[in-house]
């Protein structure tokens, strides 16, 4: 192997330092949940009190049971989608319109979100569609199908194509040979995809806020609105679920990829 | 014919739904926020007239065609609070895309220095907080920054300040809360490109006797600048038209074009400028996405 450059003190430093900075407020939050005090900032002892008011409060458990919905749906839909964007783009090289369809792939991951709300909306009034589910479910497809075209694409721009000419030269259908050889390799990348969709969909706030409608608020929409009325200790005790549920799917996500990487060379960058 | 060229044929039918998709819900809802920034406000439902009706044969269509005018956009252009908006977006992304540069390069540095097992490991780390919600992340520097928080509990301690000083609603909480959740749109890029930099270059060049200021800014950084190129773009970008963060962090007094688009369309209900808004932040957000892609291909083409 290689020799490498070796790691200055500043390197550290700097690392250490940037980490640090990362995670404290997420901590420091995450503590404050599990305060006794009504206060925000006097210490009361460990409690759960907060927990329970969260559970009693009837419109945040419906937020968050939207939220799950709509997560749940948009990320399979985006999953199914931009899996077959993914496959067209690596696969089926200088098909006409390509440039325009990677652009509309590409240009919703650096597109403002104010953006993309408006013109949905807009599009929805247009057709004059009812808001609710189904719209910040259609809205959150658009978006997240992206990513999960972007992981799953650089999935199949590592994987050895010999493997597929491999099936097609022994007789397999083109079709087939897709379904019982490269899907397999690239299944990680999906459920990789399918996870990256959903904490996505689960986080969004400014589309959600554009496409939904009377009564439907999604969670991040419940939370914006509290947010802004001042800092309360059940908003601390909701944060730190919505995290616990996020690192549980960064788990499974991460174990993924990891088994993405043991088959390949290199596993997806999300 | 090759195994390869019989899989193109399949896969290029994989685009169909996709391409559908997005382009009814992509490409086709620029074209509504295209005709009714054209549109005039009314008090109606939906609050902006003409109002297309296919129905109505093709003299209406011609009619309403007619009726379509670019007095909101002479609107935004000469009215100074949109102007003011548009100015303070883009200094807003300057400076604070700036900022993100400074501070993430080191750290994907020191990431890219580290051992392969750790650069893995780190790489999580800093991927984390991105799938962690933003408004969570957010809403976590409220709690520190706010007039009793952590913050002024420390420095009120430390006997630093004899009362608590104002963090919310200021300028400097609207930059910090934009950096620590923009950071890993950063890092993630520059280190990108940093790892894959032949650390044998570095050597060579401090062999041959660069002190190491020179080894960096001299072979290092010039050969990372497409990693600097796309964490910029990543970054900018989105701040530009951010709006739940100087919402929640800075103070009321000089909106973003983001808050700009949001009170005008939900609290004015102005539809037909929120839209015309909408385009002119798309045209200026344009602008640096075709320069970066030119410049790419030119770098291509030399190669």
């Amino acid at each position: 192997m290689r020799k490498r450059a070796r790691l200055s003190r500043f390197n550290i430093a700097s690392l250490a330092l940037g980490l640090a900075f990362l995670y404290l407020p997420i901590l420091i939050l995450v503590i404050y949940s599990f305060n006794a005090s009504r206060l925000v900032t006097v210490w009361g002892g460990w409690s759960l009190r907060w927990y329970r008011e969260l559970f009693g409060d009837r419109a945040m458990i419906e937020a968050a049971w939207m939220s799950l919905r709509v997560a749940v749906a948009s990320a399979s839909i985006a999953t199914v989608l931009g899996t077959l964007a993914a496959v067209a783009l690596s696969r089926g090289e200088g098909f006409r319109g390509r440039t325009l369809f990677s652009g509309m792939l590409y240009a919703p991951l650096v597109m403002p979100e104010v953006i993309t709300g408006l013109s949905l909306l807009l599009l929805f009034v247009a057709l004059n569609a009812e808001r609710g589910f189904w719209t910040v479910t259609i809205a959150h497809t658009t978006l997240t199908m992206c990513f999960v075209a972007v992981v799953v694409q650089s999935r199949l721009g590592s994987l050895d194509r010999s493997l597929e000419e491999a099936a097609m030269d022994l007789g397999c259908a083109p079709v087939r040979a897709f379904l019982s050889v490269t899907l397999p390799l690239i299944a990680p990348a999906i459920v990789a995809g399918w996870m990256l969709a959903f904490t996505l969909s689960l986080d969004d706030l400014v589309i959600a806020s554009f496409t939904t409608g009377p009564g439907s608020a999604t969670l991040p929409i419940r939370i914006y609105s509290e947010v802004r009325l001042g800092v309360k200790p059940e908003i601390n005790a909701i944060c730190t679920l919505v995290i616990g549920l996020i690192a549980i799917v960064i788990v499974i996500a991460s174990l993924a990829s990891k088994l993405s990487s043991s088959q390949g060379e290199s596993a997806a960058p999300l | 014919m090759s195994a390869r060229r019989i899989f193109t044929r399949p896969a290029r039918f994989a685009a169909i739904a996709p391409y559908l998709w997005m382009a009814l819900f992509f490409l086709v809802p620029f074209g509504f926020v295209l005709k009714i920034s054209l549109s005039q406000t009314a008090i109606a439902q939906p609050p902006y007239e003409p109002v297309f009706d296919l129905t109505a044969g093709w003299a209406a269509i011609k009619a309403a065609f007619g009726a379509l005018s670019i007095d909101n956009f002479k609107l935004l252009v000469s009215d100074d609070l949109y102007v003011f908006a548009y100015v303070r977006s883009l200094t807003v992304a300057i400076t604070a895309t700036a900022i993100l540069l400074l501070i993430g390069y080191p750290i994907a540095y020191g990431m890219a220095r580290l051992p392969r097992r750790w650069q893995a490991v780190a790489m999580v780390l800093v991927i984390v907080p991105f799938w962690t919600s933003f408004l969570i992340r957010i809403y976590a520097w409220i709690n520190i920054l706010q007039h009793d928080g952590l913050l002024n509990q420390i420095l009120l301690g430390l006997h630093l300040v004899s009362r608590p000083v104002v963090w919310l609603s200021t300028d400097s909480a609207m930059y910090l809360g934009i950096v620590y959740s923009y950071l890993p749109f950063m890092i993630l890029p520059l280190y990108a490109t940093l790892a894959k930099m032949e650390p044998a270059l570095e050597e060579a060049a401090a062999d041959l006797g660069a002190p190491p200021g020179a080894v960096f800014w001299r072979v290092t950084f010039p050969l990372s600048l497409p990693g600097v190129g796309a964490g910029v773009l990543l970054c900018f970008i989105p701040i530009v038209g951010e709006f739940v963060i100087p919402d929640l962090l800075a103070g009321s007094n000089s909106l973003m074009i983001g808050q700009t688009l949001w009170l005008e369309f939900f609290t004015n209900k102005d539809w037909p400028v929120a839209s015309a808004a909408a385009i002119i932040l798309l045209v200026v957000l344009l602008a640096p996405l075709l320069l970066y892609e030119r410049v790419q291909r030119r770098q291509l083409e030399e190669r």
